[in-house]
């Protein structure tokens, strides 16, 4: 397999008891492209996410990531091998201030032989936030501030700002923008402009078609738990409304006929 | 009023400065109280001018009253280590109930294993074991009350952590099977006649080096370390943490742990210190050590606190008690005015917060 295919799953499917919340999902992205997932509410968007990143385990199906297969069994095996997410909920400590925040549970640290008592590189963390939020061009009045007197979208730039910082090797956004107003959600767009010019690739689970449109290279549309259009909007000549025509079910992709 | 932050505006973001500590508000009160009574002493009819902390009439020719600000911090010292416990396991948004009994069994069992064998020449009186536990060195009955400690505090934690059972709850039951057990160990009598080396670390100023000594490291253990950054992070967002990787449930045990071993030493130093130990011993210290916590500034919720903001809410209760008493102001009265003091303390400090949101 081309080290070039980022991620791969075959036949990928999960059922709830008796739902088939996912069914059979082909997916394949390459190196520093950008692909939106979309759907209806239920259509296994986040299904499919979970399965991937080891939040739930998958009934069949397999996941390569860099040609490698793979089968975590937390999120946190999944962001050790370089999967890192930003979830609908917001996964930080008010308390703490950026750097803790974005180290959480990978702290830099000395004098290892004290056990659960080694010391923090504080000014080691300190530097590598400020070097992840250059590079993502992420705006923070003051990283020592405790993340409870940030607004949502400062808070969203900190949660995304970690993926920066640990180079990961494949980011997932869960609808980052859901909770956000308009300057925030431009912020948080210019984010992940600068990830693609970084080379860096993305998954992004969103609703918001213009968003969709300006930011992604391809856009997978999944219905009742199957994919059931593959389009790429950089190439083709394809509108908002044939997207919607896509995630309604007015309009299938021949090849995925057998979601219909 | 504590924020340096200015909001999104356009400051570049190589501003990396600390803001204002909360523990300056707590100092500030400190003074505020010690010149209250200063005033007290200057203003009260019956006071005859006296001052507080000062040496004002060349009793030892020194600039302080040294004799009053040792018992300050003498009174406080002992319900002081089992506050630095109860510091940690309130950050993690849990309580600890139990520390009162605990000190109280502790102490019981402890010096059991610290008696001497003749007491003026003649069999100790007060014996619990046979001539096999006498004059044991003192690290014995200093491990033996530890690992109780530790006992106890690994049962608090499992049942909080692992049978999810409220930490109010959890402890409260274990407060009631401290005291049963220090009742039970020797049917209530009192145990006795410890060696010199078990005296002497509770003898003189030695409470007051061993709270200082803990509360330096567990202050550089909180703050620096590992384990503190993921107590915080427990308090403060938990699913958090969780989703970060941290081993929630282990590091609560271990934090429940810690703090009844800081409880057990207090026990372990009362007993020295009084050179008897009693089923009756530490009434009400859970509730001044959580209270020290609290007038320190520490979060019920979780997730704020510090051990220099203990320290000195143990200092702001020590000073309180000590002016009270200087002012002339009877025994019940103090219980109701530092009743009264905590609550405000609370009420500040939610005031504070609400303005910082």
């Amino acid at each position: 397999m081309s080290e070039e295919i980022v991620l791969k799953t075959e036949d990928l499917t999960k059922h709830y008891g008796g739902v088939h919340a996912l069914e059979g999902a082909n997916f394949e992205m390459k190196k520093g492209e950008h692909v939106a997932i979309m759907g209806d509410n239920g259509a296994g968007k986040s299904t499919f996410v979970r399965q991937i990143t080891g939040v739930e385990q998958r009934t069949r199906g397999k996941v390569w990531l860099y040609g490698e297969e793979v089968s975590f069994i937390g999120p946190l095996e999944a962001r050790e091998a370089g999967i890192e997410t930003v979830f609908q909920t917001l996964a930080l400590a008010d308390d703490l201030d950026v750097p803790d925040n974005l180290f959480l549970g990978r702290e830099i640290t000395k004098w290892d032989w004290l056990g659960p008592f080694r010391f923090l590189d504080y000014k080691a963390m300190r530097q590598a936030t400020l070097e992840g939020l250059e590079k993502t061009a992420v705006k923070i009045p003051n990283i020592r501030n405790t993340i409870r007197n940030m607004s949502g979208g400062q808070r969203q730039c900190v949660a995304i700002a970690r993926t920066a910082t640990f180079h990961s090797r494949l980011t997932i956004m869960d609808e980052p923008t859901a909770a956000l107003g308009v300057q925030e959600t431009a912020q948080v767009e210019n984010i992940i402009r600068t990830l693609k010019e970084a080379g860096e690739p993305l998954i992004l689970i969103s609703h918001n078609m213009r968003q969709v449109m300006d930011l992604v290279d391809r856009i997978i549309v999944f219905r009742r738990g199957r994919i059931c259009a593959n389009l790429d909007i950089k190439s083709e000549d394809i509108s908002g409304e044939d997207v919607v025509g896509y995630i309604t079910g007015a309009k299938t992709q021949p090849e995925y006929s057998d979601a219909a | 009023m504590t924020d340096t932050s200015h909001g999104t505006g356009g400051l570049a973001f190589d501003t990396t400065k600390r803001s204002w500590p909360n523990e300056m508000n707590i100092l500030l009160a400190l003074i505020i109280i010690v010149v209250i009574f200063e005033i007290l002493g200057q203003v009260l009819p019956y006071m005859d001018n006296q001052s507080f902390l000062f040496d004002t009439r060349g009793r030892f020719d020194t600039i302080f009253n040294e004799a009053r600000l040792q018992i300050i911090i003498l009174q406080v010292a002992i319900i002081g280590i089992i506050a630095l416990g109860v510091t940690q396991v309130i950050i993690t948004a849990g309580i600890d109930l139990s520390s009162g009994p605990l000190v109280a069994a502790t102490a019981m069992i402890a010096m059991s294993f610290a008696q001497t064998e003749l007491v003026n020449g003649n069999p100790n009186p007060k014996a619990i074991f046979g001539a096999w536990a006498m004059d044991l060195p003192v690290i014995v009955p200093v491990i033996i009350g530890l690992m109780f400690g530790a006992m106890i505090g690994a049962i608090n934690g499992t049942f909080v952590a692992y049978f999810r059972i409220p930490p109010f709850i959890a402890t409260l039951g274990m407060f009631l099977i401290c005291r049963g057990i220090a009742l039970w160990w020797s049917a209530g009598r009192p145990v006795s006649f410890p060696t010199e080396s078990y005296k002497f670390l509770g003898s003189g100023m030695m409470p007051v080096f061993w709270f200082l000594s803990l509360a330096a490291i567990f202050h550089i253990i909180l703050r620096y370390t590992v384990y503190g950054k993921h107590t915080y992070a427990i308090g403060s967002n938990e699913e958090a943490a969780r989703m970060s990787g941290i081993n929630v449930r282990k590091h609560k045990v271990m934090v429940y742990m810690i703090a009844s071993m800081l409880a057990a030493f207090a026990g372990i130093v009362l007993s020295a210190k009084a050179s008897t130990a009693q089923a009756g011993m530490g009434e009400f210290y859970e509730l001044f050590a959580i209270a020290m916590a609290v007038i320190g500034g520490i979060s019920l919720t979780g997730g704020r606190g510090s051990i220099i903001g203990t320290v000195l809410g143990a200092m702001v209760l020590g000073v309180i008690r000590s002016g009270f008493t200087f002012v002339k102001l009877d025994g019940s009265y103090q219980l109701m005015a530092m009743g009264g003091i905590i609550i405000a303390a609370v009420i500040l400090d939610q005031y504070r917060q609400r303005n910082r949101a």
